[in-house]
C-alpha cells in the first residue's frame, strides 16, 4: 500500500518521527521524544502541562501521590461524575478492561493510577478539543488493588476509585 | 512484513468511534524468562491518532499496559471515508504507522 | 427351584464376560446423558453458551470476556493463520488442496476416524499430514505455529456446528470408549479426574479460575490465554491439564489424548464452535 499517496504533505513533513511504509526504525528517537513538539502548532494554548511529552517523571514515581504530583501538580477531589469501569475481580492480572468516562466540561486529560503497581501511573491521556472524555483501554496489574481514574477539568483535578481483586497478578506470577 | 496496528474506525453523524490493537510485547521488566533472567522493559510510550493534520488522541502508555495494547476512544469533526493516522514510538525507539479508512 | 434359576441367572448377569462389555458402548445414550447432566444443572444457561466455558458460568468473568473479545488479541495469531494458510508449499501445493471445502468452514468435522489406518485424526494432526504429504516438516504441536493456523480455521469455522461421527467400526467404537475412560479416570498427585472439575464442578473454582463445563469444552480450542500471553493448541491445553493435576503429561496428540478430544467433541455435536477463544 502506497501510503506516500494518501498523506498529506503535513504528515510527510513528520516522517523523520513516524515511518510511513511499514518498517521498524531503531534507535532514531532512542534519544527522546523532543521530536513530536512538531506535531502539534506550537500557538495551540493548553491548560495542561506540554500535553505532547511523554510524562517520564510520573511514570517513574513508585507511589500514588508522587505519581499523581509529578503529573498534575495538584490534588484530586472526589467526583461523582467521573465514572470508573473496571472489574471486581479481574479473570487475570495481565489484561483488566478498564474504561473512564465523564461528564465534566472542558476535560483535558483522564489518567489512570493502579495504587499497588510497582509504578502506579498506568497510562495518561491528553484530551483535545473535539475529543470525547473517554477512554477504555488495558492494563497490568500485580496485584490486588485500588484502581482510581483521574480527568483535569477546568484546571481542577477530578477522581473515582474502585477496587479490583487481583488474584493472578499481571506481573509474572 | 504486516503492520502491527489494526483499527477499527466507524463514524455516526459527527462522531467517530476508534478502537486500535497493536501488536507489541508491552514488557514491564518484571517478568523472568525461562532462564530466570529479567526481561528488560520493552513499551509503548505513544501512540497518537491524526485526523486531518491535527492529533485528535494520544496515548501514553507505561509498561502496566497490557500486551497487544488496546485504546478506544471517539472525537468529533471527521466522516466516513476520511484517512486516520496511527503511529506509535516505543521505549527502545522503535516505531510503526497506519492510515486506515473510517467507515 | 424358581428360586435357584433366578439366583443362577442373577450371577450370570452379574459375572458376564468382558466380550459384552464392547457391546454396551452407546455414544448415543451418553451423548443423551451427558447433555441432561450439564442442561439440568445450569437451567439458565442457553445451549449454546456452553461453548463459552467460564464465562458461561460466571457474570462477572462474563463481562471481561466480551470486552476483551470485541477486539481481541488473537487477532494477530488469526492473521498469522491465515497468512500461513494462504502461501503455497515449496512444491507449489497448499493446505487446501489436502482438505475438503478448500479448507475453510471444515473444524467443527474434527476429529474423525480414519478407517484406513484405523486412528483418530484431530484437526492438528490433519495438517501435520498435510505438510509431510506435500514435502514440509510437520509443525511442534505444543508451538505457535500450529497454534496459528488452528487459530485461523478455527476462525473460519466460527458457529458451524460440531458434526462429529462415529461409524460403526469397533475400532471407532473403542477409541471413542478410550477417551471416555481416560476422561473419567483420576490421575496425578491430586487425583483428579477431567470429570472431578468439568463434571462435578463447573462454575466452581480451583484456586483462582473458575472452572468450565465439560459440555462444549472443546469448542473454543485452540485458545488464546492471558496466562500464556499468546495462542495456544489443543495439545498444549491437555498436555498443561495434566500438569496441573501433578500427573505426567503425555506426548502430544498421544493417541489417549486424541481419544479424549474425540469423545469430548462428540458430546458437543451439535453446539457452535466458538474458537478461537480467549481465556484468563
Amino acid at each position: 500500500m502506497n501510503n506516500n499517496a494518501i498523506m498529506s504533505k503535513q504528515t510527510r513533513r513528520r516522517d523523520r518521527l513516524v515511518q510511513t511504509r511499514r518498517t521498524v526504525i531503531q534507535g532514531a528517537l532512542a534519544g527522546g521524544l523532543a521530536g513530536f513538539a512538531g506535531l502539534v502548532p506550537l500557538t495551540r494554548a493548553r491548560a495542561a502541562a506540554d500535553a505532547n511529552k511523554w510524562p517520564k517523571d510520573a511514570f517513574a514515581q513508585k507511589n500514588e501521590a508522587d505519581a499523581i504530583k509529578a503529573l498534575y501538580g495538584k490534588t484530586p477531589e472526589i467526583s461523582d461524575k467521573v465514572s470508573l469501569d473496571a472489574p471486581e475481580i479481574a479473570e487475570n492480572g495481565a489484561v483488566v478492561p478498564i474504561s473512564v468516562n465523564t461528564t465534566l466540561p472542558g476535560v483535558t486529560s483522564i489518567a489512570i493510577i493502579v495504587s499497588e503497581n510497582p509504578f502506579p501511573l498506568a497510562a495518561s491521556y491528553p484530551i483535545p478539543a473535539g475529543t470525547a472524555p473517554m477512554v477504555a483501554n488495558r492494563l497490568k496489574m500485580a496485584k490486588t488493588s485500588k484502581v482510581t481514574a483521574l480527568v483535569e477539568s477546568g484546571g481542577k483535578i477530578f477522581s473515582a476509585s474502585k477496587e479490583v481483586k487481583v488474584t493472578v497478578g499481571g506481573c509474572g506470577g | 512484513m504486516a503492520s502491527t496496528i489494526r483499527m477499527r474506525a466507524v463514524a455516526s453523524g459527527d462522531t467517530t468511534e476508534v478502537q486500535a490493537l497493536v501488536q507489541h510485547p508491552m514488557d514491564s521488566g518484571f517478568v523472568k524468562d525461562a532462564k530466570g533472567d529479567l526481561i528488560p522493559p520493552h513499551y509503548i510510550e505513544v501512540l497518537e491518532f491524526q485526523h486531518a493534520g491535527k492529533t485528535v488522541f494520544t496515548a501514553f502508555w507505561g509498561p502496566a499496559v497490557a500486551k497487544d495494547p488496546y485504546v478506544k476512544f471517539s472525537f468529533k469533526g471527521a466522516q466516513k471515508g476520511d484517512d486516520l493516522t496511527i503511529s506509535w514510538v516505543d521505549n527502545k525507539g522503535q516505531s510503526d504507522s497506519l492510515v486506515g479508512k473510517i467507515m | 427351584m424358581r428360586r435357584a434359576l433366578l439366583l443362577a441367572m442373577a450371577t450370570l448377569a452379574l459375572a458376564a464376560p468382558p466380550v459384552f462389555a464392547a457391546d454396551t458402548t452407546n455414544p448415543q445414550a451418553d451423548f443423551r446423558a451427558f447433555r441432561k447432566y450439564f442442561t439440568e444443572r445450569f437451567p439458565k444457561v442457553p445451549l449454546n453458551d456452553f461453548v463459552n466455558g467460564p464465562y458461561s458460568m460466571d457474570a462477572g468473568l462474563r463481562k471481561q470476556w466480551e470486552e476483551i473479545d470485541a477486539f481481541p488479541p488473537y487477532q494477530f495469531a488469526v492473521d498469522k493463520g491465515k497468512q500461513m494458510f494462504d502461501t503455497p508449499f515449496a512444491n507449489g501445493k497448499t493446505y487446501a488442496d489436502c482438505f475438503p471445502n478448500k479448507g475453510i468452514g471444515i473444524r467443527q468435522n474434527y476429529p474423525y476416524f480414519d478407517s484406513k489406518s484405523g486412528e483418530v485424526i484431530t484437526l492438528d494432526v490433519a495438517l501435520n499430514q498435510c505438510r509431510e504429504a506435500n514435502g514440509e516438516k510437520p509443525f511442534d504441536y505444543n508451538k505457535d505455529d500450529m497454534a496459528a493456523l488452528t487459530a485461523y480455521m478455527a476462525f473460519t469455522s466460527r458457529g458451524k456446528p460440531f458434526a462429529i461421527e462415529i461409524p460403526d467400526d469397533p475400532r471407532a467404537l473403542a477409541a471413542y470408549e478410550k477417551g471416555k475412560e481416560y476422561f473419567y479416570t483420576r490421575r496425578g498427585q491430586l487425583n483428579f479426574s477431567c470429570a472431578s472439575c468439568h463434571v462435578q464442578n463447573p462454575g466452581g473454582h480451583l484456586r483462582t479460575e473458575v472452572l468450565a463445563p465439560a459440555l462444549g469444552i472443546v469448542a473454543a480450542l485452540p485458545i488464546y490465554r492471558s496466562e500464556w500471553g499468546g495462542m495456544g493448541t489443543t495439545s498444549r491445553r491437555l498436555t498443561s491439564c495434566n500438569s496441573q493435576v501433578r500427573a505426567a503429561p503425555l506426548k502430544p496428540e498421544d493417541p489417549s489424548y486424541r481419544d479424549v478430544e474425540y469423545f469430548l467433541s462428540y458430546m458437543s455435536n451439535g453446539l457452535p464452535v466458538s474458537g478461537p477463544g480467549a481465556r484468563p
